[in-house]
């Protein structure tokens, strides 16, 4: 039996999302494979419409209903019982069960995430009701640990207040209460600091990692900004156009980029900006162009109409994503070309 | 529930309301008590009395005690309103709930419920009775018919509204069942518009039930409403004022008091407006 530690706990493979619109096939997520460790957070990083947040609601199964999409891959789960399941094939009546118990959400909007009409209080318990069977004094009890746990001050007071009285910080507490309020072995969260003011973001972050500490939970983490990434995450993917162009560790990803993409993010930070010359005002760097259209990708690598290191090859065929046999994935024809050589 | 009606009360027109309304529906089940005359004893020497110490609001065009029959009407009135309304709710709600949520079911629904609309209220009620029969069940049959689709469409245009916040695909991400969010996460949300419509339904009912009786496919004469009493006064008000006015007048604070109660009872269950303290 392998060692629990090193068995991922969500074996994502050959991931793939495409949405069937009036104009076209969309491919909004494409061959996308990870894995996210017992304890230890993978986070995917893009910008918008990358495909970050396609992927997390595609493991959830709650794309739109109304959306006409075709899903491929699997999604290996490794649920509370230690048996193995796949998310994408799961009964929808199973699958109920594991959404908020096994595997949690956080969201982006901590302001429209809450029932404007329910209590902090009832709101967390009917998730513990639901799932745990617990009574409806218990799951109040456990609502109320839940909000001391994410330290939400005079906690027996907020559990009958409602979302409007608390500020987004707040309520992305109460979120997180929420969500973790079943135990969950994953936790996805979609962007979870973006709509909060940077000390906000700070405390909350630190506050996810006391809880992932404590309750060994895995998370994934989906965001744009990098300097969460490489404080927060363990393993990083970063998405363009759908693709997983870049997967590693993440000190490795951050001290040597190996992708174009990678390396025009990171030199965008305004920390990492190459040395002033000349007389005007001092710009940040900007990757140039923008991302084609998902109708209408480009021939080749979808990065290759941005890239400044572009050479023929890369217009003739998307380039398979490598691995270095150390821990670290590039999808680029200059990696493919080094490994050949070598 | 001490603390909510005062919170309710807080504001004078409100508690006015509630009281006139309470009178009327007092007075209206007290009926048999509290009036002197049978409201269909008639006294021709009497005929279209004005107001005096022997009839508190005069009489009608048979020498009918007003106050009695306004008194007894109100039984009718407010029986087929609050039955109108009531039914038109639990339809409307359903309907709309279903038609808003469920986006295959919508086009074929509110199709049906746009061809009901695009019939006049009257006309429709007056075929509906004519079909039916004339009688107080038919009335409010028919009138629950005619109001169901005005409610699916505002509980229809809400439900869009709400299914799109975060708050729902967050409970679906709890793996809370589709029912589930429908009654829990849904319906509550959807409380003051259907409260107004509840309101407005009630006043409209009064006052479509009026005109049938009028056009003679309402409730059977024998029974007195107030809009029987409106209808069948209405060529002798330049005789006597009193026998149009004092039933419509019951109309009017009936219909108006609901309103404003139906307004403050909103107030108070949107918990935006609720004071923390």
């Amino acid at each position: 039996m392998p060692d629990a530690m090193t068995t991922p706990r969500l074996q994502v493979r050959h991931l793939s999302t495409t949405f069937h619109t009036d104009e076209g096939a969309v491919h909004s997520v494409a061959e996308v494979s990870f894995d996210i460790l017992p304890g230890r957070t993978t986070a995917l990083v893009g910008e918008s419409g990358s495909g970050k947040s396609v992927t997390s609601l595609t493991l959830m199964r709650l794309l739109p209903r109304t959306a006409r999409t075709t899903v491929a891959g699997s999604a290996l789960f490794v649920d509370r019982s230690g048996q193995t399941v796949d998310l994408l094939s799961l009964p929808e009546r199973q699958m109920r069960a594991v959404r908020g118990n096994q595997i949690a959400m956080i969201f982006q909007e901590p302001m429209t995430s809450l029932n404007p009409v329910f209590t902090i209080g009832e709101q967390i318990a009917e998730s513990v009701r639901l799932h745990k069977g617990a009574s409806h004094a218990e799951a109040l009890a456990r609502a109320r640990q839940m909000l001391d746990l994410v330290e939400i001050p005079a906690a027996g007071q907020r559990l009958h207040e409602y979302p409007h009285q608390l500020s987004g910080g707040m309520r992305q507490r109460v979120m997180i209460a929420l969500a973790m309020a079943c135990d969950p072995t994953l936790l996805i969260a979609d962007e979870p600091t973006t709509a909060l003011d940077v000390t906000i973001q700070a405390q909350i972050l630190e506050l996810m990692r006391k809880l992932q500490r404590e309750m060994g939970t895995s998370i994934l983490f989906i965001t744009h900004n990098l300097g969460v990434v490489a404080h927060h995450a363990d393993e990083v993917a970063v998405m363009y156009a759908g693709r997983i162009v870049e997967a590693a560790p993440v000190r490795e990803l951050f001290a040597a980029p190996r992708h174009p993409y990678t390396q025009g993010l990171l030199a965008c930070l305004p920390g990492k900006q190459p040395p002033h010359r000349g007389t005007g005002p001092r710009r940040l760097y900007a990757i140039r162009g923008q991302v084609s259209s998902p109708l209408a990708p480009p021939p080749g690598c979808a990065f290759a109409p941005r890239c400044d290191r572009t050479i023929p090859r890369c217009d003739l065929a998307m380039p398979e994503l490598l691995a270095d046999g150390a821990g670290r994935q590039t999808r680029c024809v200059l990696t493919e070309a080094t490994q050949e050589a070598a | 529930m001490g603390l909510l009606l005062r919170k309710l009360f807080r504001r004078r027109i409100v508690l006015l309301a509630a009281l006139v309304l309470l009178t009327v529906v007092l007075i209206a089940m007290a009926a048999q008590w509290v009036t002197p005359y049978d409201p269909n004893d008639t006294a021709v020497l009497e005929r279209l009395n004005a107001p005096s110490a022997s009839h508190y609001l005069g009489t009608d065009e048979l020498g009918r005690d007003l106050f009695s029959r306004i008194a007894f009407g109100g039984r009718y009135s407010l029986a087929i309103a609050a039955l109108t309304a009531f039914g038109a709710i639990l339809g409307g709600t359903l309907l709309g709930l279903v038609a808003g949520f469920f986006r295959r079911l919508d086009a074929p629904l509110m199709r049906i419920v746009d061809a009901m609309m695009s019939l006049p209220d009257i006309l429709l009620a007056i075929a509906l009775v004519a079909i039916l029969g004339p009688s107080l069940l038919n009335v409010v049959l028919a009138l629950v018919l005619v109001y169901t689709p005005r409610v699916a469409r505002v509980v229809r245009a809400s439900t869009l509204v709400v299914r799109e916040l975060l708050f729902v695909e967050a409970a679906r991400a709890l793996g809370i069942a589709t029912w589930r969010i429908l009654w829990r996460h849904i319906l509550p949300n959807l409380l003051s518009p259907i409260l107004v419509q509840a309101s407005f339904i009630f006043a409209y009912a009064i006052l479509a039930e009026a005109a049938l009786s009028f056009l003679g496919v309402g409730v059977p004469p024998e029974i007195p409403t107030w809009g029987t009493m409106v209808a069948g006064g209405q060529q002798y008000a330049h005789q006597s004022l009193g026998v149009v006015l004092y039933p419509g007048l019951a109309i009017i604070l009936t219909a108006l008091s609901l309103q404003v109660l139906g307004d403050g009872v909103r107030d108070l269950l949107d918990p935006r407006l609720k004071k923390s303290m």
